[in-house]
C-alpha cells in the first residue's frame, strides 16, 4: 500500500528554484489499477518517480507498506526497488543483443535468486505477459516493439513485486499494440492482483484503468474512479466501481 | 551479486562488441610482452655475463705480481708482468691460511706451437694438478695434468679444445700424439672440455703442461705468474684477501701496503660490477616497456568510458530494477579487470615468444623469470583496478532517472 502525505519536490538549478510538486496526498491500495495522468511539466513524472522509488522528496511522507521511505539513501531504496517495484518503460528498456530469457531473469541476478530457479520463474513471468514460447530464445532487437514491451512486462513481473509502475507503457507503439499491452495491464490486475500505476498524458490510454488521478501544475486536480473501464476487447464498460478509499 | 552471475554479465558485455575489447586487450597485451621481453633480455644478459665470469672458477682470487720500481727510478712497468711471486708464496699461502681451500700457481707464455705440419700461436700455461678443480677445467678426454708429472718435469700437455682442432683438425684423436712448443717434443695427455668464450679471451685456445716443465724450459726461472686461491665461501673472500696480503706483505718485507708488489683480484668483485651493468641495463628496457603498459592502461580507461556513457540507459535500468552501487561498481570494474588480465596472460605468452625468436634468430640469451611473469600478471590487474575504478564509480554514482532519460 502506498501513502502519500503532502509531498512536495523542488530542484535547484543554480540559485533558480523550481517547485515541480506542490504537496500531494493520496493512498494507492493493494490490488489498484490506477492511472496519472496529467499534460506535460505538470510534474506526473516527477511524482513517478518518487512513488517508484527512483528519487526522494524535498518534504512529506512517503509510507510504503506503512514504512517511511522518504529519507532514504540511494542504496537503500534499490533494496526497496529490487524487492517491491517493477518498471516498465516508454522506450522499453531491454539489455540489446541479450535473449529474452536473460532479459526478464535480470532482477532476479540482483536479487540473489538461485539459477536454478531463475529460468522457471521468467518463464511464468513471460507467460503471463503474454509472449509466447518461440520467442524465449530470440535476442531482444530481433523482436517487434509490442513483443519487446512484453518481455519488459515480463521483466517487471519477474520479482512477484507488490506495485508496477508503467511510464508511457505505449508511447513508442502503434494505437493496435498499445491496446494489447493495456489489455495484458488490465489482466495482470485482475487475474493477478497485480497493483499497477500508470503515467500517461493521454486520455484514452488512462481509461483503461479503474481510477484516474490528473495532475496539474505540480497539483492534485481530480481523482476520480473510473467506471467506463476501457478495453479493446469487447468495449465492457459495466465493470462495478471498486470503492474509493 | 554472485560470482558466476558477475563473470556472465562481464563475459557477455566484454563480447557484444568484440573488435574493441580486442583492440584495447592488445593495448595491453604489447605492453606487458614488452617488459617480459625486455626483462627477459636483460636477465639473459646478465646471467650469461655472470656465468661467463663464474666459469673462471668460483670463490676465486688471484694474486698476481704487481709493478715495483727499482729504488731510484721512477719508471713502471706492467702490473703482473715483474717477477716478484714464488712457489714458497704459493705453498705459505696454503698452509698459512685456514679458510683457503686450494691454490693452484700458473706461469704463462705465449708460444709458436706445431705439430705434424700444422702451428698455431696459443697461450702455454704451466699448471699443477690443483687448477683444474680451482679454474673449473675438466677435461673431455685422456687425463690433466697430475702431480707426479710435475715432480718428475714430464713433458705432457693438455690442449683446449681449440687449439686441439687448430693441430689436428676438428673430430680428430690427439691424445698420444706429440706437440712441438718452443722446439721441445711434448705428448698429449688431454683435451679440456670447452669453456666458451671467443677473441682475445678465448679459454679454449690454451696448451696446458706441468709448471715445474714450463719453469725449466719455458720461463728458465722460479717465479710463478699467478697464484689462482679458491677460497671456501664467497663471504670470506674478502677476509682471505686481506689475510694474503698480510701474509704476502710480511713474506716480501714491505711496510707500506701502498708500495706492494703484488695485486690481488676478487672475482666477486668483478660479478658484482658486470651485473650492476647489466641490471641497469634491464632496468632502462623495463622502464621503456612500462610506458607501453601505462599506455595500454590509458586504453583500457579510454574505452571503458566510452563503454559507461555508451551503456548510460542500462545502468539507469539496472539501478531502476534493484542494483546499488557496489553492483554497479564491481560489474565495470571486473570488466576493466577481465581486459587487463586476458592482455596479461597473451602477454606473457607473447614475451616468451619474443624472448624465444631473440634467443633463436639474434643469438642473445633471455632467460623468462617466474617473477617477471608473476609481476606482469599483479600489474596487469593492478592496472584494470585503476584505469577501471574511475569509469566503474562513474557508472555507479550515476542517477538513475537522468541515466534512464539519457539519448
Amino acid at each position: 500500500m502506498i501513502e502519500c502525505k503532502n509531498i512536495t519536490k523542488t530542484y535547484k538549478t543554480g540559485t533558480i528554484e523550481s517547485q515541480v510538486l506542490k504537496g500531494l496526498s493520496f493512498k494507492i491500495d493493494d490490488g489498484e489499477f490506477v492511472a496519472i495522468i496529467g499534460p506535460s511539466g505538470s510534474g506526473k513524472s516527477t511524482l513517478m518517480h518518487i512513488i517508484g522509488m527512483l528519487d526522494t522528496p524535498t518534504s512529506g511522507e512517503y509510507l510504503l507498506d506503512g514504512r517511511d521511505v522518504s529519507k532514504f539513501n540511494d542504496d537503500q531504496l534499490a533494496e526497496i526497488r529490487k524487492s517491491k517495484i517493477g518498471f516498465v518503460f516508454q522506450s522499453f528498456n531491454l539489455l540489446p543483443r541479450t535473449t529474452v530469457l536473460r532479459n526478464v531473469c535480470l532482477p532476479l541476478v540482483y536479487a540473489g535468486v538461485e539459477k536454478s530457479q531463475r529460468e522457471k520463474r521468467a518463464k511464468e513471468s513471460l507467460a503471463k505477459a503474454g509472449l509466447p514460447e518461440e520467442y524465449h530464445t530470440h535476442s531482444s532487437n530481433q523482436l517487434s516493439g509490442g513483443q519487446m514491451q512484453r518481455v519488459a512486462i515480463a521483466r517487471a513481473l519477474v520479482n512477484d513485486p507488490a506495485i508496477i509502475f508503467a511510464d508511457e507503457p505505449t508511447g513508442n507503439l502503434d494505437t493496435k499494440t498499445g491496446e494489447i499491452v493495456l489489455d495484458t495491464f488490465g489482466k495482470l490486475n485482475e487475474e493477478h492482483n497485480h497493483t499497477i500505476v500508470l503515467i500517461t498524458h493521454e486520455r484514452e490510454v488512462a481509461e483503461y484503468a479503474r481510477r484516474i488521478i490528473t495532475v496539474r501544475d505540480g497539483l492534485i486536480v481530480d481523482d476520480l474512479l473510473n467506471n467506463d473501464r476501457r478495453t479493446s476487447m469487447n468495449g465492457d464498460n459495466s465493470r462495478p466501481a471498486k470503492s474509493k478509499t | 551479486m554472485k560470482i558466476a552471475d558477475l563473470l556472465t554479465e562481464t563475459f557477455s558485455a566484454l563480447l557484444s562488441n568484440k573488435i574493441r575489447s580486442g583492440l584495447t586487450i592488445l593495448g595491453i597485451v604489447i605492453g606487458i610482452g614488452s617488459v617480459i621481453a625486455m626483462v627477459a633480455i636483460g636477465q639473459g644478459a646478465q646471467s650469461s655475463i655472470t656465468s661467463s665470469i663464474q666459469s673462471l672458477g668460483s670463490n676465486l682470487l688471484m694474486v698476481q705480481p704487481g709493478m715495483q720500481r727499482s729504488i731510484g727510478s721512477q719508471v713502471r712497468e706492467q702490473r703482473g708482468s715483474s717477477q716478484t711471486l714464488t712457489l714458497a708464496d704459493s705453498k705459505a699461502i696454503a698452509e698459512n691460511i685456514s679458510s683457503v681451500k686450494a691454490v693452484a700457481p700458473q706461469v704463462s707464455s705465449r708460444s709458436q706451437v706445431t705439430a705434424k705440419g700444422a702451428n698455431t700461436n696459443t697461450q702455454v700455461y704451466g699448471v699443477t694438478e690443483e687448477y683444474a678443480s680451482v679454474r673449473s677445467v675438466s677435461v673431455a678426454s685422456g687425463e690433466f695434468i697430475t702431480a707426479a708429472d710435475d715432480s718428475n718435469l714430464a713433458k705432457a700437455a693438455v690442449l683446449g679444445p681449440t687449439t686441439a682442432a687448430d693441430l689436428f683438425g676438428e673430430d680428430s684423436d690427439p691424445i698420444g700424439q706429440t706437440v712441438r712448443i718452443n722446439k721441445i717434443d711434448f705428448k698429449v695427455i688431454g683435451v679440456t672440455v670447452s669453456k666458451g668464450g671467443s677473441g682475445m679471451s678465448n679459454q679454449d685456445d690454451v696448451i696446458y703442461i706441468p709448471l715445474a716443465t714450463a719453469q725449466r724450459f719455458l720461463t728458465g726461472n722460479n717465479y710463478v705468474g699467478t697464484i689462482n686461491v679458491e677460497g671456501v665461501d664467497s663471504e670470506s673472500l674478502d677476509q682471505l684477501s686481506t689475510d694474503i696480503t698480510d701474509l704476502l706483505l710480511e713474506r716480501h718485507k714491505i711496510t707500506d701496503s701502498t708500495k706492494a708488489d703484488f695485486s690481488i683480484m676478487n672475482q666477486a668483485d668483478i660479478v658484482s660490477s658486470m651485473s650492476a651493468v647489466t641490471s641497469q641495463l634491464t632496468y632502462l628496457l623495463a622502464a621503456i616497456a612500462g610506458i607501453s603498459l601505462l599506455v595500454g592502461g590509458i586504453g583500457i580507461m579510454n574505452m571503458m568510458l566510452t563503454t559507461v556513457t555508451e551503456r548510460t540507459r542500462e545502468i539507469g535500468l539496472r539501478k531502476a530494477i534493484g542494483a546499488k552501487r557496489g553492483d554497479i561498481t564491481i560489474q565495470f570494474l571486473s570488466e576493466a579487470v577481465t581486459l587487463t588480465f586476458t592482455g596479461g596472460i597473451l602477454g606473457v605468452a607473447l614475451g616468451w615468444l619474443a624472448a624465444y625468436a631473440v634467443y633463436k634468430f639474434a643469438g642473445v640469451a633471455t632467460s623468462v623469470s617466474l617473477i617477471s611473469v608473476i609481476l606482469a600478471f599483479g600489474v596487469s590487474a593492478v592496472i584494470g583496478i585503476i584505469f577501471g575504478y574511475y569509469p566503474a564509480v562513474r557508472a555507479a554514482r550515476m542517477n538513475p532517472i537522468e541515466a534512464l532519460r539519457y539519448e
